[in-house]
């Protein structure tokens, strides 16, 4: 059955705490210490590779360094922040972003509840028909990328167009004439089976009961969407969407593969422009800052991706 | 429901579920057919594969995909399943005593230690790219196999850390109590006890491990060139191929992408929830 826990469960903590306290505050403490020895490696480990490296990269920020030049790195306080946050590109990048995350997170939502309802129903070959479903989510995104790119969008050879061809609309060149529209609809082919898996999971998780008791008191297909099962899977949806736009704002291999973050910028994304500054401008200094500009920019979203976890805890919790 | 009753509806019902049938084929054939088309590409000839129009009936041959395993392409798998491998690994040694000391015997504030975990994974590559590779760099490290791995183990540890608590909670609690009036020790408890209840939980994060470090492009592309480059990065040389290299490339696509493809399809279940860090079973 499925259900959504998102919670660390504090019950357990509380029993397993209270009941160990020893005869004496010393042995409390090396009970607490013995209990963190098995976390200690992992915790250390995390810690090492993500929380120090963030510090220097703050540092690395303040300082003028290219690794082309040769002079060696220097101290410019603010000086990076100042060049980033009035580059336009950065601007843009950050514009792109948003429109990017919004749009595949949004449109992949709609159709992955569209989709987890009718799989839901009675239809025949469901498992063959979830299998199918998932393809595109477990299929290599570089790979993915190169042959709608290649196969599917390209304006001579590609099937897209063959297709569209009898209705007149035979010479488009999606990547180039629509860019971020094609780049959004690869994402959303790739993370609509991901969204139709967790609602999926949630609607079998439904209650039948509730359901039949509504249809024998009368209520119609819409009002019972609208007021038990859409209530219903509301948390589910939610974490979807939250884990989605987490992956989404990060997105790098597909524009890589087909835009490589043009025509111009139209398809540069932070990710991408971060990609552009570190590792074919080698400015240290200035890929740091907008590191750290990324970092703040993501904890805004993480604040309300962290407060709609909070909520599925408390609505379980009051369960 | 007695059969009499039945039948007068009986044929409305089954219209409409053919109904549904016929569109939730419909619309899972047209996601599923990228996919299948990548395979048939590869199974073409390269005059084939870039014909205009698409060709949509040919004798399949395996040619492109003889010549891409003989070719170079080998090296960039074998790396890419050193890095998945090694990165799996040391997140289950690292991972498992963790879980271990957040559900079983839980150390003090397991709730903070969890949010701060998960918050890592969820923070851009921006904020320790341009220190990790300069690391990288000055430890000559780049272009090697090891980075890959030390990077990859970073991303999944705190997924692989939920995953396994998730399914160490669901253990019968008189069980572990058990072997704890039995005077087991901590390691004895994780080991014999623990472990081997929970190898549904080890496979599911081994899956989820296995995908993301599988597909990951960002860090090998920018880590890696040639010694150490990783099936994603074979890919990346047919960017410019302008037609000459489709049906090779679509082998080689193919190839890049069956492994996760067969484990997904293969452990369906624990994809949700591993997928959703055990949030959803």
């Amino acid at each position: 059955m499925a259900r959504v826990t998102l919670k660390p469960s504090t019950d357990v903590a509380l029993a397993g705490g209270g009941a160990r306290v020893g005869p004496s505050a010393s042995s409390a403490r090396r009970d607490g210490w013995r209990r963190r020895l098995p976390l200690l490696p992992a915790l250390i480990y995390v810690i090492l590779v993500t929380q120090i490296p963030f510090v220097l990269t703050i540092f690395y920020s303040l300082q003028d360094w290219n690794l082309l030049r040769p002079e060696p790195a220097r101290f410019t306080g603010l000086q990076n922040y100042a060049v980033v946050l009035s580059d336009p590109s950065v601007r843009i990048a950050v514009w792109n972003t948003v429109v990017l995350t919004i749009c595949a997170v949004a449109i992949s939502v709609v159709f992955g509840i569209g989709i987890a309802l009718l799989l839901n129903r009675d239809v025949f070959g469901k498992g063959v028909l979830r299998t199918l479903m998932i393809g595109p989510f477990l299929v290599m995104p570089t790979a993915a990328a190169l042959m709608w790119k290649d196969t599917l969008l390209n304006p001579l050879t590609g099937l897209v167009n063959y297709v569209l061809g009898p209705i007149g609309l035979g010479r488009v060149d999606w990547i180039n004439q629509f860019p971020m529209a094609s780049i959004v609809g690869i994402e959303v082919w790739r993370w609509t089976p991901f969204m139709m898996l967790i609602v999926l999971a949630g609607l079998q998780s439904q209650n039948q009961e509730v359901l039949e008791a509504a249809r024998v008191d009368g209520a119609r297909a819409l009002q019972m969407f609208r007021y038990i099962t859409l209530p219903f899977i509301r948390p589910f949806v939610e974490l979807g969407a939250l884990l989605g736009s987490l992956f989404i704002v990060q997105s790098f291999d597909v524009i890589f593969m087909t835009t490589q973050g043009g025509p111009g910028e139209a398809t540069t994304n932070l990710p991408f422009l971060l990609y552009l500054v570190a590792f074919q401008g080698f400015d240290i200094g200035k890929a740091s800052a907008i590191g750290v500009v990324a970092v703040i920019l993501t904890m805004i979203v993480a604040t309300f991706a962290l407060r709609t976890l909070f909520t599925i805890f408390h609505v379980e919790a009051r369960r | 429901m007695s059969v009499a009753a039945a039948r007068p509806r009986s044929r409305g019902i089954m219209v409409s579920k053919v109904a549904w049938s016929a569109l939730a084929w419909v619309i899972a054939i047209a996601f599923f057919f990228p996919v299948l088309w990548m395979a048939l590409e590869g199974l073409k000839t390269e005059p084939q594969a870039a014909s205009i129009p698409p060709t949509i009936l040919f004798v399949p041959t395996l040619m492109q995909f003889q010549e891409v395993l003989s070719r170079d392409f080998p090296p960039y798998l074998i790396n890419s399943a050193l890095a998945t491998f090694g990165s799996t690994l040391l997140v289950l040694i690292l991972g498992l005593p963790a879980a271990y000391a957040l559900s079983i015997r839980p150390v003090k504030k397991s709730r903070d230690v969890l949010f701060f975990l998960i918050s890592t994974r969820f923070l851009p590559f921006a904020a320790s790219l341009v220190p990790l590779y300069i690391l990288a760099r000055n430890l000559h490290l780049l272009d090697n196999i090891f980075a890959l791995v030390i990077i990859y183990t970073t991303i999944n540890l705190p997924l692989g850390i939920w995953l396994l608590r998730s399914f160490m909670l669901e253990l019968p609690h008189e069980l572990v109590e058990a072997a704890r009036v039995d005077g087991a020790g901590m390691r004895h408890e994780l080991m014999r006890i623990v472990l081997p209840l929970i190898t549904p939980g080890i496979a599911a994060t081994s899956l989820i491990c296995l995908i993301f470090a599988w597909n990951e492009f960002f860090y090998a592309v920018n880590f890696t060139t040639s010694t150490a480059a990783t099936s994603p990065i074979f890919l990346v040389g047919f960017i410019s191929g302008r037609g000459l290299f489709y049906a090779k490339l679509a082998a080689a696509a193919t190839l890049a992408s069956l492994p996760v493809l067969l484990a997904g399809w293969f452990a369906q279940k624990q994809l949700i929830r591993g997928l959703t860090m055990g949030a959803v079973k």
